[in-house]
C-alpha cells in the first residue's frame, strides 16, 4: 500500500468511528427514556456486508456495545438477503438474540449504495417498560417479563409496520414513550446510513470492502501481538455473589493460547428460579470488555478485536436458556468481570485491580398517595453505582460504575419525576477496602415518599451478604445494606415497600484494596483521614 | 453613547491582542501575554496602538476586555482556598460527579482535582422540595458556629450550594446574610451564579465562581487603576462567555461568566462577518497555538448553549472537565493548534494533540529548543509556510528541523518519508477538526455542509480549505485581521445579558399569573445588567426551553416578548412542535409538553455597518511567483502560486492551488478551490465549478 493510501485509509477509520457517534448523538438528542438521554444505556455501530462490526460509538456502554456485535449476525441469519430492501429497518428484543433482557431494543438497518448492500447500522436502548411485571427480578420465566418481539421488519422501504405499533401501544405501559423510541432508533441509523454514503462519496469507494480489511486486517495484528505478549496457560477463579434468595457461585477458567484467550463458566450455579439468569451473549459481552481492557485497552473495538476473546459453558446461570426469566440479567452479567479479572490476576500477578462493587444498584420506584389521599403516582428509575476495586498503583475510584458505562441521574432531576425525597446521597466513609491502595468508596442513599405518599420498589443490589475481594494482601470492601430507617431489613433483590413516614436506607458496596495495608504511605493515611475517607474508629 | 475610539484587548494563552478602533479604521498589535502581571501587556499594547493611531490613552471612549485568566486560574488550580457550604446529605455532589467513567477501557483513569477538596465542605440542615416548599428550617445556629470555623481555617472564598435553590434560594440567601455578619470574604450563592436544575453542574459552577474570585477581583481592580493611571479614564466593559458585555463591577462578583469570554469575541467576530455578508448559516472555525474552536451562527447569532465544561484533563475527552452552567456561545474546542505535538500510538496510527508545544519551546522549526514535531512544522514541510516570511519575517523557521522532527518522531516509526508523514499529521489533525465539527453540528440538529465557513486565528488560514474540502463545505471566508479576530469581535460586541429561571410546569396547566410574574423579574434583571452600558434602546428576547413530559433534552423555543394570556396555549403548543420538528425530522404526537427554563435576553441595539453581497466570480489576478506545494487532494506536491494578500484588489480572482501570504499568517488555496477578493478585502475560498 502506498504512503498516500495508508493515511487515506486511516483517516476514513476515523471518519467510520466518527459516523458512528453521530449515530449515537441522534439517539441521545431524539430518545425519551430517561435511561438513555441522561444515563447513556445505548450504543450504536457499522458493520460490514457479512456482519462483521467495524466500528462502534465511544457513546455507550460495554453490555450493549459487545452484544450487538453478535446480534447483527442472527438478524442476517433470519432475514434472507432477497427480503432486504433500501429503507428497511429490522427489530428485536430478543434476549438471546439481542442484549440479554427484553427492555433493550435492538434495531438493524441495511445499508445499500444503489443495490448494493454494503453493510448494516445496528444501535440499541433500552426502553421504559415492555408490559408484563416492570423491571424487576420477579418473574419465573421470560413470558412473565413483557412482550417478545422476534426478529422481524420494524419498516420496509421506508414503511413504518403499523400492525407492530399497535400491538405494543396496548401492551406497554408507556406507549407514548416506548413507540417514539422505536422512531428515534430507526432515525439514528438511517443517519449513520446517509453519512457512510456521503464519506464513500468523497473518497471514491463503491463499497466498505476496501476499508473494513484495512481495519479489521490491522486490529487484528495488533490483537494477535498483545496476547502473542501474554503468558500461556489456565487459571481459574471462583466468585459468590447475593442472588435472589440464595447465594450463586460463579466460576471461570480464563485459557490464554497462542491464538487467542477463551472463558470457560463450567462450574457455575445452575439457572436461578428468578429473573437473574444471564443469555450467554450478555456473558460473553462483558468477559470480553474484561478481557479487553487488560489486553488491549488502546485497540479500537470491532469484530476484529472481539474475535481473539471466546466464552463457553454448559447450561447454567450465566448461559441461561429460553424461557428462563432474564430481566435483572445485569446483576449476575456485572459479576463477570470481576471474575474473569480474579483468573487473570494469577496470570499477569501485581497487574490487576481488586474486585469492587461491580453491579450497579439500580432502583425502580413505584410511588403513589396513601390510601384515601390525594398526590402523585410516578415511575421512577436510578442508577447508584458503589466503589471500584484498588489499582496497582492507584486507589479505586469511589462511586464509579464498573463495568456498566452508564451514567448516575441528577437527585434534582429525579425528585422532579415523582413523589419522593432524597435525603442523602454521599460518599460512605470506611466502605474502601484497605491495602496499600484503598479500594473506592461506596456510598449512602437515603429515600422517603413525599409527605401523604408511599412507594414500592424493585431492589437490584448486590454484593450485600458477599463483599469485594482485594487482591495481593488488600482487604475486602465492607458490603452493602438495603434497609428501612428503623432498622427493617430488606432483600437484596424483588419488589417490596416503604409506607409513608420511614426511609429506605441503602448503603452501597465500597471497593476492595490492592496490596499489604501496612505499606500505605502516612501521606495517604493521613489523606484518608482529614478527608473523612476513613474515621478514626476504623 | 458615542463611541467613536473603541478599544478591544484579549489576553490569551500566549498573546494579549488589542485592536483599536479609531472612526472605523483599525489598528492592532499582539504583544506576549504577562503571566505574572496580566494587565501590564495591555498597557503595552495600549501604548503601541494609540502610537500607530497618533492618539492618547484619553481619546479612547471605551475599553471591552476578554480574558482566559479566569479559565487558565480553573486549569491550572490556581485558585483561592474556598470553603463550600452545602445540603446535608450532599456533601460529595462534586466528588461523585455523574459516577460515570469517561473513558471506557482505561482502569488506570485517573479524576480531574477537586476545586474544594472533602474537609472543605461542610453540609448544613435545611432542605427545600422539588417544588420550591421548605421541608426542614435552615439551621441557622450551625451556620453561626460554621462561620468561625471558616474564619479560623483561613479561607480565601465561600460558595453555597443547597439542593433545589433554583426554585427557592431563600435557604441561600439566609445562609450568606449569616456567613457575612462575621465573614469579610466573598461568598458566592449558586442561585445566583447558576439558578439552573441539575446539582452536579450548579454546585461546580458556584465554586468556579467562589474560587476565581479573589484574584479576578485584584485583577479587574489593579486593570482599573492602571488605566487611569496611563490617562485612559474611560468606562472598562468585560466580555462574557455569553458573549455579552458585563461591568467590572458584575464581573469581579460573577468572574466565573468571563471563562472561555475571548473564543466567545472570535465567534461574534465572525457573527460579524456573516451580517456583512449577508450569510445565515455559517459555521466559525477559530485555529490557534493550542485549540481549534468550532461554532455554528444562525442567522448572524453564534448558537448559545446553558453548560459547557471547562479544563478538560484527558485528551479533551468530553467527561473529563469541570461542567459550569452559564450561558455561553456553544462551541466545540479541541486540542488541536498550530502548536500541538504529533506522535505515534500503538496502533502505528498518527495523532496530533492535545499536547502542544506552545510558544516555550515552540514547534522544531521555531529553532527555540523545541524538538518534537507540531503541526507547524508539517505545514512547513508541506510547503504551506515560507520559511522566510513567517510573521513579517520576525521569526526564522528552519525546514531543517521540521523535518529531522517529523521524520525521527513519525516518518521513521511508520517507515514514511518526512513529507508523507507531514501530511499524514496534517490530514489527522485535519480530520480531527472535520470530525469534531460534524459531531457538534449534528448535536445541534444541523448538517454541516450546508454552511458557509468564516476562518480566523493564526493557524485557520492553512487548514480552512482542506477542512472545507472534508466538510463538503463550498465556500470559506477569511476576514482582514483574522490573526487578532477576536479582540476585534469584542468592539462588535452588544450590551447584553441573559437571565434565567427554571421552573418545570406542563403546557396544560400553564398558569399565566405565575409566568407573567417571573417574566418581568427576569426581564427586570437582565435590563438592570444592560442598563449599566447603555442609555439607547434595548432588544429583548424571550425565549422557552421546551420538551415533551419524560424527555432530558430540552430544545429552545423563542416566544413572542409580551404578557401571556391563555389564549396562547395553542400558539405555544404550535410553535414548539415546529422547531421539535425543525430539531429532529418530525414532532411527536402523544406525550405532554412541559416547560422547562425561562430565558430573557436584553441587549442594546446596534447601528447596522455596512453590507457587501458576496462576489464568487471575479477576474484573474497576476502571479508574481510560485512554489511547490504539497496539495492533499491531489496527494502530491503540485506547483503553486505565491502571492502577497496586500497585491490583491477588490475583485482579483486565484486559482488554486495557491498560497496567499500576509503578515501574521497564510491563506492555503487548495485545487479544489480558487480565490476571489472581496470589496472589504476579505479572502473568499470557493470551490471550483459551483
Amino acid at each position: 500500500m502506498s504512503d498516500i493510501n495508508e493515511i487515506r485509509m486511516q483517516v476514513m477509520w476515523n471518519r467510520l468511528i466518527s459516523v458512528v457517534e453521530e449515530q449515537a448523538l441522534t439517539l441521545l438528542r431524539t430518545a425519551f427514556s430517561t435511561s438513555v438521554r441522561e444515563a447513556g444505556d445505548l450504543s450504536a455501530g457499522v458493520y460490514n456486508a457479512t456482519g462483521e462490526m467495524l466500528a462502534q460509538a465511544v457513546t455507550g456502554t460495554p453490555g450493549h456495545v459487545n452484544t450487538m456485535a453478535e446480534a447483527v449476525l442472527h438478524f442476517i441469519n433470519e432475514i434472507p438477503r432477497e427480503e432486504m430492501y433500501p429503507g428497511d429497518t429490522y427489530v428485536t428484543n430478543d434476549p438471546w438474540k439481542g442484549t440479554g433482557h427484553l427492555h433493550d431494543i435492538t434495531m438493524v438497518s441495511p445499508s445499500f449504495r444503489g443495490d448494493e448492500l454494503i453493510g448494516f447500522f445496528a444501535c440499541t436502548a433500552h426502553v421504559v417498560d415492555v408490559g408484563g411485571r416492570g423491571f424487576g427480578a420477579d418473574g419465573k420465566s421470560v413470558y412473565e417479563e413483557g412482550i417478545q418481539i422476534p426478529i422481524m421488519k420494524f419498516a420496509e422501504r421506508g414503511v413504518v409496520n403499523k400492525d407492530l405499533l399497535k400491538v405494543l401501544r396496548l401492551n406497554v405501559r408507556e406507549p407514548n414513550q416506548v413507540i417514539g423510541d422505536f422512531f428515534s432508533l430507526a432515525a439514528c441509523n438511517d443517519v449513520g446510513h446517509k453519512r457512510l454514503l456521503e464519506m464513500l462519496e468523497e473518497v471514491g469507494y463503491d463499497n466498505l470492502d476496501t476499508l473494513g480489511d484495512f481495519i479489521l486486517s490491522r486490529t487484528r495484528a495488533a490483537t494477535a501481538e498483545r496476547i502473542a505478549g501474554l503468558p500461556k496457560g489456565a487459571w481459574s477463579n471462583e466468585m459468590l455473589t447475593d442472588g435472589y434468595d440464595e447465594q450463586i457461585r460463579l466460576a471461570a477458567k480464563v485459557t490464554i493460547t497462542d491464538t487467542g484467550i477463551n472463558v470457560d463458566f463450567s462450574g457455575t450455579a445452575p439457572m436461578s428460579r428468578w429473573g437473574i439468569n444471564v443469555p450467554l451473549i450478555y456473558t460473553k459481552a462483558y468477559a470480553s470488555y474484561a478481557l479487553k481492557c487488560v489486553v488491549a485497552p488502546d485497540i479500537p473495538n470491532n469484530a476484529a478485536s472481539l474475535a481473539a476473546f471466546n466464552v463457553s459453558s454448559p447450561t447454567n446461570i450465566l448461559n441461561a436458556e429460553r424461557p428462563a426469566p432474564v430481566s435483572v440479567r445485569h446483576v449476575i452479567g456485572h459479576m463477570v468481570p470481576d471474575l474473569v479479572l480474579g483468573a487473570l490476576a494469577q496470570a499477569l500477578p501485581g497487574q490487576i485491580l481488586a474486585e469492587g462493587a461491580a453491579a450497579l444498584w439500580n432502583i425502580h420506584i413505584s410511588a403513589r398517595p396513601v390510601a384515601g389521599q390525594t398526590g402523585r403516582r410516578a415511575e421512577v428509575l436510578m442508577f447508584n453505582s458503589g466503589g471500584m476495586g484498588a489499582r496497582p498503583g492507584l486507589d479505586g475510584l469511589s462511586s464509579t460504575a464498573f463495568p456498566s458505562g452508564v451514567h448516575t441521574m441528577p437527585i434534582e432531576a429525579t425528585e422532579q419525576t415523582g413523589p419522593i425525597v432524597v435525603w442523602r446521597k454521599e460518599l460512605r466513609p470506611d466502605s474502601g477496602g484497605a491495602g496499600k491502595y484503598r479500594g473506592g468508596l461506596g456510598q449512602i442513599i437515603e429515600i422517603a415518599p413525599a409527605d401523604g405518599h408511599e412507594f414500592d420498589f424493585s431492589a437490584m443490589f448486590d454484593r450485600i451478604s458477599t463483599p469485594a475481594r482485594g487482591r495481593n494482601g488488600g482487604e475486602n470492601g465492607a458490603p452493602g445494606s438495603a434497609r428501612l430507617d428503623d432498622g427493617t431489613k430488606l432483600r437484596p433483590k424483588g419488589w417490596q415497600h416503604v409506607p409513608s413516614g420511614r426511609r429506605l436506607v441503602l448503603e452501597l458496596p465500597g471497593g476492595g484494596g490492592f496490596g499489604n495495608p501496612a505499606e500505605r504511605s502516612a501521606e495517604a493515611r493521613a489523606e484518608d483521614l482529614s478527608k473523612g475517607y476513613m474515621t478514626e474508629k476504623k | 453613547m458615542t463611541q467613536d475610539i473603541r478599544l478591544g484587548a484579549d489576553i490569551g494563552g500566549t498573546f494579549t491582542d488589542i485592536a483599536l478602533d479609531v472612526r472605523g479604521t483599525l489598528f492592532s498589535t499582539k504583544v506576549l501575554t504577562n503571566y505574572s502581571a496580566p494587565e501590564q501587556a495591555i498597557l503595552d499594547g495600549i501604548e503601541i496602538v494609540c502610537r500607530d493611531a497618533g492618539i492618547a490613552p484619553k481619546d479612547i471612549a471605551i475599553v471591552i476586555h476578554g480574558t482566559t485568566l479566569a479559565t487558565n486560574a480553573l486549569i491550572e488550580r490556581r485558585g483561592a482556598r474556598t470553603a463550600l457550604v452545602t445540603t446535608e446529605g450532599f456533601r460529595d455532589v462534586i466528588e461523585m460527579r455523574t459516577e460515570n467513567r469517561f473513558e471506557q477501557y482505561d482502569l488506570s483513569l485517573v479524576l480531574p482535582t477537586l476545586l474544594i477538596p472533602r474537609e472543605d465542605r461542610f453540609p448544613v440542615k435545611g432542605r427545600i422540595d422539588a417544588q420550591g416548599r421548605e421541608l426542614q428550617p435552615l439551621d441557622e445556629a450551625a451556620l453561626e458556629a460554621l462561620a468561625d470555623v471558616i474564619a479560623e481555617r483561613g479561607f480565601g472564598a465561600v460558595a453555597i450550594g443547597f439542593i433545589h435553590s433554583y426554585m427557592n434560594p431563600a435557604h441561600e440567601e439566609r445562609a450568606r446574610e449569616i456567613l457575612s455578619r462575621k465573614l469579610s470574604i466573598p461568598i458566592s450563592i449558586s442561585s445566583e451564579v447558576s439558578p439552573q436544575m441539575r446539582e452536579f453542574e450548579r454546585f461546580n459552577t458556584v465554586c468556579a465562581n467562589a474560587y476565581v474570585r479573589p484574584q479576578m477581583a485584584d485583577y479587574l481592580s489593579r486593570l482599573q487603576v492602571r488605566l487611569k493611571e496611563m490617562g485612559a479614564g474611560c468606562p472598562v466593559f468585560m466580555i462574557h462567555s455569553g458573549g455579552g458585555l458585563i461591568s467590572v463591577e458584575t464581573a469581579s462578583e460573577f468572574p466565573v461568566r468571563l471563562v472561555e469570554s475571548g473564543p466567545a469575541g472570535g465567534a461574534i467576530f465572525a457573527a460579524d462577518i456573516a451580517r456583512r455578508f449577508g450569510l445565515d448559516r455559517v459555521v466559525s472555525y477559530d485555529m490557534g497555538g493550542t485549540t481549534a474552536k468550532i461554532c455554528l451562527i444562525e442567522d448572524y447569532q453564534p448558537h448559545t448553549a446553558r453548560t459547557f465544561e471547562v479544563a478538560r484533563t484527558y485528551r479533551f475527552c468530553k467527561g473529563s472537565g469541570m461542567p459550569i452552567s452559564i450561558p455561553v456561545i456553544e462551541m466545540i474546542e479541541i486540542g488541536a493548534g498550530g502548536g500541538s505535538i504529533a506522535w505515534v500510538d500503538a496502533m502505528g496510527r498518527i495523532q496530533a494533540g492535545p499536547e502542544s508545544a506552545a510558544s516555550e519551546p515552540g514547534p522544531a522549526c521555531y529553532q527555540r529548543g523545541g524538538t518534537r514535531p507540531a503541526i507547524t512544522d508539517a505545514d512547513l514541510v508541506l510547503g504551506k509556510l515560507d520559511p522566510d516570511n513567517f510573521a513579517g519575517g520576525k521569526i526564522k523557521l528552519s525546514v531543517e528541523n521540521a523535518v529531522a522532527a517529523i521524520g525521527r518522531d513519525v516518518g521513521e516509526k511508520l517507515r514514511l518519508a518526512p513529507q508523507a508523514a507531514a501530511f499524514g499529521i496534517v490530514e489527522v489533525v485535519d480530520e480531527n477538526m472535520a470530525n469534531a465539527a460534524r459531531v457538534h453540528a449534528v448535536e445541534n440538529g444541523k448538517n454541516i455542509s450546508d454552511n458557509i465557513m468564516i476562518a480566523f486565528g493564526g493557524a485557520a488560514p492553512l487548514h480552512a480549505a482542506r477542512l472545507c474540502e472534508k466538510l463538503n463545505v463550498d465556500q470559506c471566508l477569511i476576514p482582514q485581521g483574522a490573526g487578532v479576530g477576536s479582540a476585534i469581535g469584542f468592539l462588535k460586541a452588544p450590551f447584553g445579558y441573559e437571565a434565567l429561571a427554571t421552573k418545570i410546569i406542563g403546557l396544560s396547566e400553564f398558569d399565566v399569573c405565575a409566568i407573567n410574574t417571573m417574566l418581568d423579574d427576569l426581564k427586570t434583571t437582565a435590563e438592570g445588567f444592560v442598563r449599566a452600558g447603555t442609555d439607547g434602546e434595548i432588544l429583548r428576547e424571550v425565549t422557552a426551553f421546551m420538551r415533551y413530559a419524560g424527555q432530558g433534552w430540552e430544545i429552545p423555543v423563542p416566544l413572542p416578548d409580551r404578557e401571556f394570556t391563555t389564549a396562547d396555549r395553542g400558539m405555544i403548543e404550535e410553535a414548539f412542535k415546529t422547531r421539535y420538528a425543525q430539531f429532529f425530522g418530525r414532532a411527536v404526537e402523544g406525550p405532554e409538553i412541559q416547560f422547562v427554563t425561562w430565558s430573557v435576553k436584553a441587549q442594546d441595539v446596534r447601528p447596522e455597518g455596512e453590507t457587501f453581497s458576496l462576489e464568487t466570480e471575479g477576474s484573474p489576478g497576476d502571479v508574481p511567483s510560485t512554489r511547490t506545494v504539497f496539495d492533499p487532494a491531489f496527494g502530491a506536491e503540485m506547483k503553486t502560486a505565491i502571492v502577497p494578500r496586500h497585491t490583491l484588489q477588490p475583485g482579483a480572482r486565484v486559482a488554486g492551488p495557491a498560497v496567499i501570504a500576509e503578515r501574521e499568517t497564510s491563506t492555503v488555496v487548495t485545487s479544489p478551490f480558487d480565490a476571489v477578493i472581496q470589496a472589504d478585502g476579505t479572502i473568499l475560498l470557493v470551490r471550483k465549478g459551483r
